[in-house]
């Protein structure tokens, strides 16, 4: 069944979509009270972060944008050292959308927030005119635990640069149908939820955490090296790409330190700590191909520097323009 | 392996400077981090070898306007939707409502040109001897499939020409580097003329960290001697490839073509014949070049005569955010490696 | 210029050749060079440009050692 403007002019057509899909999916009793707001029980301090989903395709290998949505904040949660507790999701959806493709991504939703341990407790719906596409935006609340002080800011020379598995796999996942190129590649959209919590409850000390999302690991190094001052150092034999990965980019040119993520984290921690996180990043679902990848160089020069597999240098900067697939 | 990066590091013989002419090379040493490898004495000068940094002005102008125009769409490689020409990019000009495609190959071009016969598709041909032949399997296949909505706007240029003007009109090179896949297609055995020419060696080099290392190695070794070397063996022949030379000659003529700070050099280009003139998206006569930033010296750069670091603009009002030259703005541009690889920091 | 790479030629159909390059595959143009299945091509912009041999290790190594004798 197509959706229509009437469902989203507030009347029974849009309470019937919203029962028939959403709250019956998310099963949520809080959700189910459907009042104005969404009223939990707190905590003294909150993190609260918010993401809108406009992913093309809707569906992809390895993922949907139900399950990316959970998954982008959640773990922007997690990264800021929080416990996600509860999310809302707004639906932007365009005349002409498949109620059919709203229950998979919907049912993805809730298995993805079962897996993360999060409940979906308040939503919205507008319809818009349109060719059917599907947007979905989504505010996220978590509870912080005390004492732990956690941020790029508190990266220190000497400490190790862990990143959690393969780069490039998302990005290469959704550009391949678009580029006419088949492969296997699935995205690695997941929450990190159990990698986070076996961190910080490992006794690790952790000083920052990012997941690897839009701008890569490239990005992501830069605002840390930003944020505490310091030089990050890299070694480009220990950064895992896969072999499919590589050869994606090697076709179109493209740069696996540039590419986007869903389901890698990046974790600064103390030297002495760095083989027990290893080990437990490794250990976790979705932590398999963790690896060392650099240290934390000295105060001073703000910048990323690879040392290269051939034994060269260079400066790894942040993603300029959108990181285009080039041919010359 | 390791002792020619031994020797690469300690060369303390005169000072040499190598000329890379290939975009591809530009980014691998960049990526590889090549330059931080050598010794003081040899320097890494980058010349015109990226086919969107050499392209002038009006090309872009002209792609834009047909970009905007009713029914037209402008289908082009990454690469040069951020350039700027006199006034605006094809990014600018699809944010304001042109129609403008990227596309991995020009052969899916076809395919957008057939499922839509009512609207007119026009191709950004610019590239080097390399993509020259996948242009001509595009007419090809055009005309046997009968397409009459499919055009190309060419900037195809050719290298031995560009290169003798470099020596001719600025020299101060002691070695080239010679691009690798241009000479898959060309063969090794065009640059022999050069060499001997100038007493310059050349070096064919494939694109692996190492192979550009075994190559800048033979150069050093072979500095003062003319000759070519080819280093790429495994795909580069002294004829090349035949086949891709004669589906060039069917379809296009050698002419004069406009080089961002050099103008016309004649005989550097490739312009349709006139029997495929069909094809043609208005290709002849844009060779008017007008930079946006009058201190930009892209010119100066692209023929090795200063140093990216050297241009007044350089990481101040030119960085890869905020782009005054095509140099900057490709990714294989001089400017832009130099920038992001750090270099100007050595 | 320009980004080409080197795959491997899975299946030819005529003027096109099916290439994988380590688990990406994508029809390339094949007009321009002989090729069969299994041969190593070189693939620029969609085309495939050259088959590869596998002359390089030894021919690297006999020109870099000429060139210590000079």
């Amino acid at each position: 069944m197509k959706i229509t403007m009437a469902h989203g002019s507030g009347g029974k057509a849009t309470a019937e979509l919203i029962s028939e899909i959403f709250e019956k999916t998310f099963d949520d009793p809080v959700l189910s009270q459907m009042g104005d707001s969404a009223v939990v029980p707190g905590a003294a301090k909150i993190a609260v972060t918010t993401d809108s989903f406009v992913v093309s395709p809707l569906f992809f290998p390895g993922g949907d944008i139900g399950r990316l949505c959970v998954c982008g904040t959640v773990n922007d949660l997690l990264m800021s050292g929080a416990e996600p507790r509860y999310l809302t999701c707004g639906f932007i959806l365009e005349e002409g959308a498949e109620t059919g493709d709203l229950r998979k991504i919907a049912a993805s939703m809730a298995a993805t927030a079962g897996e993360a341990g999060v409940r979906i407790v308040a939503g919205d719906t507008k319809v818009v005119e349109g060719s059917g596409g599907l947007y979905i935006n989504t505010a996220g609340v978590g509870f912080l635990r005390g004492g732990t002080q956690i941020g790029p800011d508190r990266c220190r020379e000497g400490d190790a640069i862990l990143l959690s598995g393969n780069l490039g796999d998302h990005h290469a996942a959704i550009l391949s149908r678009r580029m006419g190129i088949e492969n296997t590649i699935r995205s690695d959209c997941a929450p990190l939820t159990e990698m986070v919590g076996g961190l910080l409850r490992g006794g690790v000390e952790v000083h920052a955490m990012r997941d690897v999302t839009r701008g890569g690991l490239g990005t992501v190094l830069n605002e840390f090296a930003e944020a505490s001052g310091c030089r990050m150092e890299l070694d480009e034999g220990k950064i895992p790409v896969s072999a499919q990965v590589k050869g994606f980019c090697g076709i179109l040119g493209l740069d696996p330190l540039y590419m986007g993520n869903e389901g890698k984290m990046i974790a600064v921690v103390a030297p002495q700590d760095a083989p027990g996180a290893l080990a437990l990043m490794r250990k976790s679902r979705y932590g398999e191909n963790a690896s060392v990848i650099g240290r934390v160089g000295p105060r001073g020069e703000r910048l990323v520097l690879l040392k290269t597999t051939v034994g060269g240098t260079r400066v790894v900067g942040p993603l300029y323009g959108e990181g285009l697939p080039r041919i010359c | 392996m390791t002792d020619i990066r031994t020797y690469l590091k300690n060369y303390d013989g005169p000072e040499l400077r190598l000329m890379e002419v290939c975009g591809t090379h530009t980014a691998q040493i960049s990526r590889c981090g090549i330059a931080r490898m050598l010794s003081p004495a040899i320097r890494l000068i980058s010349g015109p070898g990226c086919p969107v940094c050499v392209t002038v002005t009006s090309y872009i102008d002209r792609l834009v306007a047909l970009s905007l125009q009713p029914d037209t769409t402008v289908l082009t490689f990454g690469d040069l939707l951020r350039v700027r020409g006199s006034r605006s990019s094809l990014n600018d000009a699809k944010a304001a409502g042109g129609r403008v495609r990227m596309l991995y190959s020009p052969l899916d071009a076809l395919r957008a040109a057939a499922g839509e016969k009512d609207k007119c598709f026009v191709f950004a041909a610019v590239g080097f001897e390399t993509t020259a032949p996948v242009y001509a399997m595009l007419l090809e296949e055009a005309e046997e499939a009968g397409l009459e909505n499919l055009k190309v706007l060419t900037s195809l240029k050719t290298m031995p020409p560009v290169i003798d003007w470099i020596c001719k009109n600025q020299g101060g090179v002691d070695g080239f580097l010679a691009p690798g896949h241009v000479s898959v297609v060309t063969g090794s055995r065009i640059f022999e003329p050069l060499s001997q020419k100038y007493g310059i060696p050349f070096v064919v080099s494939g694109f692996t960290g190492e192979e550009i290392l075994a190559s800048l190695y033979a150069l050093v070794r072979r500095r003062g001697k003319a000759g070519v070397l080819n280093l790429y063996p495994s795909a580069v022949t002294e004829g090349g490839n035949a086949a891709a030379q004669k589906a060039v000659e069917r379809y296009f003529a050698p002419c004069g073509a406009a080089w961002r700070g050099m103008g016309v050099i004649p005989g550097s280009g490739l312009a349709l014949r006139e029997e495929y003139a069909r094809f043609d998206a208005g290709s002849l006569g844009l060779d008017d070049d007008r930079s946006l930033n009058p201190e930009c010296r892209c010119a100066q750069v692209l023929t090795g005569v200063v140093s990216p670091a050297e241009c007044p603009l350089f990481g101040g009002a030119c960085t890869p955010r905020t782009p005054q030259g095509a140099c900057m703005v490709s990714q294989e541009g001089s400017c832009y490696n130099y920038f992001i690889g750090g270099r100007a920091a050595q | 210029m320009c980004v080409a790479l080197p795959g491997k030629v899975i299946q030819v159909n005529g003027r096109k050749a099916t290439v994988d390059f380590s688990g990406n595959t994508l029809v390339a143009e094949a007009g321009l060079v002989k090729v069969k299945p299994g041969d190593d091509v070189l693939v620029h912009a969609g085309c495939i440009l050259q088959v590869l041999t596998e002359s390089e290790g030894k021919a690297m190594r006999d020109i870099l050692k000429e060139l210590e004798e000079l």
